[in-house]
């Protein structure tokens, strides 16, 4: 099996590492190598992050070349247009209906580009839509906005859910467990 | 068992399983998370340091006592730490010492981007370097080892890349620990007065050769002889870089960087047609490849500057630009990092930014305040930077810089070196102000203890540094307390501190909004009055981020306006989601337009 890859990108805050940690928690247990990369500190307050997963039967580099990630989850609607250039032709493109407005158009000075997910559209088959604050409202915690995108992104891999499920039960505490289920479910119903 | 691991925590891993029990670091991104996942093992003695200086001289301490110790700071924390560095070179330990440099090449989180193998040649120290998690815990294991047998400090350099990424790892049972810890008076060894240390110094070259001949027999130096054409000599992650898109070609990996096994090299270029020395930021290796007499090409095709990537490596050796298929090329708005909404710090600044004075700027969240809108900090060198140069700026000036030059530093950035160019401040008096920014944490790299919290890195209740009565110490008279959340008050004691002589300090306390300990019941979010709202964009200064702009087309015969015979161009909206009721806006609107979201 060739190394394949993940692409999650968004904004500091939306919880992209923790989602990528149980995505690669979930590959580990299925038996395959992983590795995942992302950049911390600094650029986590509000700036753009992604986080790299890359899995298959040994994997040397933890950050993916151009054209090459399988699957892009984008957190927020604007930066799905940074990373598509990661993307394989024939790639899958996960969009979060959400947007966060970056410094320069709170403040009337650049616009927010409006026909992201239609633009998109144009360049890849599979697009998938998913209005993730909604789906998190309706599982009981708006922050789990990750988790209904985690959830989105098991349906386009072979992972069996039991693999996913306990990932969640590790990750989450008994309280929060309940909600993230359901935020999975949802996610992965869409 | 198997365990997903970055690279920090794998080092931590890996010197709790070899033995370690004590380490001392300063909070550095990429290097933090090591000290903070060494502290939940047990039995281990774990401690955030002041600065990285103190950490080192904690860290030779217990090695001459005969311990097992740890050193953990980022690549420019060796920067404070360099004069212990240097001589503990030539005294030499009793037990074992290991120096972690977390090196950030792309400066992901750094001012600079230095690379600190030199230290290694410099201070004629063994520096290893792994390439992903699982060599990560073996090589502390194996830097132990070589401090332990050749009577060295040993360096482990990581970078951002192998620090902040996970990977599987392999987990052992940890060794029982033997407790080899006691007094060793040893003065002729340890006392470095020149007479001594001349002798130490010979000691140094002798240890340098009896390294370089370990060197060609380690077994982490390991030649990986494939298709002869093309041979690459590499270490850390680009290793990763380059097998991830040249599997069948020869490599020669490099696990210890310093010194060179130069029988190797020679053996290793023998037996491929050409040869490349793939390195990120300086020519450290490629140099003394060539210094051999050998043909190597490195630098002459791949950058100096920036961490690599597989493409970069790709498109270096093939010499050409690959057909990749390019959508990205429409420009979007970018998004730099900024202050949360509710940080303490947004108050300080705008009010800074008003008062058209030079603000010498320090290291922490708060340097994002350059941004616009809030434009509140003019420099930035290293930590504890701002006040050295806030006195110098206000010297140098000498009548046109009154009550036109503040320092700006935070809390645990002032413990780190704030202290003695504040003391210089009294004995040299100048009229610089000093703005504290105690936000009661280490926010910046994530939350971490400092001298003046009450707690220790485990947990621990510990004395906190009275900031006030520290700095009247020093000899400050005029030291005041402010709140940043009340604009009004933080900007008259601002005013009054500069116009008057002589050094002051303006502590600017109020807690990190992320920091759970001091948390108060959340405020509640607030919304904008469409109605009230007259578009004048003040609350946009602020520059926080659930506060955005919206045009609005100004309906037939409206009339009320910003300013006067303007029609109203848009309004200001709040994001209730993302806003933290901290108020600062409402102090603002003069149209009383910011209300609580009923």
């Amino acid at each position: 099996m060739d190394t394949r890859g993940i692409l999650i990108a968004g904004v500091g805050g939306q919880g992209i590492i923790l989602a990528s940690d149980i995505l690669c928690r979930a590959i580990m247990t299925a038996g395959l190598d992983v590795k995942k990369s992302e950049v911390h500190g600094m650029a986590q307050r509000g700036g753009c992050v992604t986080s790299h997963v890359r899995y298959g039967k040994k994997v040397y580099s933890p950050i993916a070349r151009k054209n090459d990630v399988d699957v892009l989850v984008s957190f927020e609607k604007m930066e799905t247009l940074r990373y598509l250039d990661f993307i394989k032709p024939e790639g899958t493109i996960i969009i979060n209906t959400e947007e966060l407005y970056p410094p320069a158009v709170n403040l009337g000075d650049a616009a927010y580009p409006e026909d992201a997910i239609e633009s998109v559209r144009q360049m890849f088959g599979t697009v998938k839509v998913v209005d993730a604050p909604t789906l998190a409202a309706q599982a009981g915690n708006f922050r789990a906005v990750n988790t209904v995108l985690l959830g989105a992104l098991s349906s386009c891999l072979s992972l069996p859910l039991a693999i996913w499920e306990a990932a969640l039960r590790k990750a989450f505490s008994p309280k929060l467990l309940e909600a993230n289920l359901k935020a999975f479910h949802l996610g992965r119903a869409v | 068992m198997k365990e997903l691991l970055s690279g920090n925590e794998a080092i931590a891993r890996g010197a709790y399983e070899c033995g370690a029990r004590f380490a001392a670091g300063y909070p550095g991104t990429p290097s933090t998370e090591i000290m903070e996942a060494f502290a939940t093992y047990a039995g281990v003695y774990a401690e955030w340091a002041p600065n990285e200086k103190v950490a080192l001289e904690v860290g030779i301490g217990a090695a001459l006592a005969g311990a097992k110790a740890m050193v953990v700071m980022k690549h420019v924390g060796v920067n404070v730490a360099a004069d212990p560095l240097f001589t503990v070179s030539y005294t030499g330990i009793s037990g074992a010492l290991v120096v972690i440099s977390a090196d950030d090449p792309s400066l992901h989180s750094s001012q600079n981007e230095q690379d600190n193998r030199n230290y290694a040649k410099f201070a004629k120290i063994p520096m290893l370097e792994p390439s992903d998690s699982q060599e990560a815990k073996e090589f502390i294991k194996l830097a132990f080892a070589i401090s332990k047998r050749f009577d060295t400090p040993v360096f482990l350099r990581s970078t951002t890349r192998v620090s902040h990424s996970k990977s599987v790892v392999t987990l052992e049972t940890p060794q029982p620990v033997e407790d080899r810890t006691a007094l060793c008076f040893d003065a002729e060894k340890y006392v470095m007065v020149p007479s001594n240390a001349r002798k130490r110094r010979v000691e140094v070259e002798k240890r340098m050769r009896r390294l370089e001949e370990f060197a060609e027999g380690f077994p982490e130096n390991r030649m990986e002889i494939n298709d002869p054409e093309i041979g690459i000599i590499t270490s850390g992650m680009p290793y990763n870089y380059a097998k991830d898109v040249f599997r069948n070609y020869s490599y020669l990996k490099l696990g210890m960087v310093h010194p060179l096994p130069v029988g190797l090299i020679r053996k290793f270029a023998s037996r491929v047609k050409k040869l490349y020395v793939l390195e990120e930021l300086d020519p450290f290796i490629e140099e003394q490849v060539r210094a051999l007499g050998i043909e190597a090409t490195g630098k002459a095709v791949f950058p100096y500057t920036n961490e690599f990537n597989p493409d970069i490596v790709h498109r270096a050796i093939t010499g050409c630009r690959e057909d990749l298929r390019t959508l990205s090329a429409r420009p979007l708005p970018p998004r730099p990092p900024n202050l949360c909404p509710g940080c303490p710090h947004r108050g300080i600044f705008y009010v800074l930014g008003r008062l058209k004075a030079f603000v010498s700027g320090d290291i922490g969240c708060y340097t994002l305040a350059y941004m616009k809108p809030l434009e509140g900090i003019h420099s930035c060198i290293c930590m504890g930077a701002s006040v050295g140069m806030a006195h110098g700026m206000s010297k140098a000036l000498g009548k046109k810089g009154k009550g036109k030059v503040v320092g700006v530093i935070g809390d645990s950035t002032f413990l780190h070196s704030g202290i003695t160019p504040l003391l210089n401040m009294a004995y040299n008096r100048s009229d610089a102000v000093i703005v504290i920014c105690d936000n009661l944490t280490t926010a910046m790299t994530g939350l971490q203890e400092h001298p003046a919290t009450g707690f220790t890195l485990q947990g621990e209740k510990a004395m906190g540094v009275d900031l006030p009565e520290l700095v009247r110490a020093l000899g400050i008279e005029s030291v005041r307390l402010v709140d940043p959340h009340d604009l009004k008050t933080t900007g008259a004691v601002l005013k009054e501190e500069l116009a008057k002589p002589g050094p002051s300090v303006v502590i600017a306390r109020r807690a990190c909004v992320l920091f759970k300990r001091e948390k108060s019941a959340p405020e509640k979010p607030l919304r904008v009055d469409p109605e009230k709202c007259t578009g004048c964009r003040v609350c946009l200064r602020l520059g926080c981020p659930p506060i955005s702009w919206k045009t609005t087309v100004a309906a037939a015969g409206e009339d009320r306006g910003g300013k006067k015979g303007k029609k109203r161009q848009g309004i200001a909206v709040i994001d209730r989601n993302r806003c933290n009721g901290c108020g600062l806006c409402r102090q603002l609107c003069k149209f009383g337009a910011i209300t609580e979201v009923k």
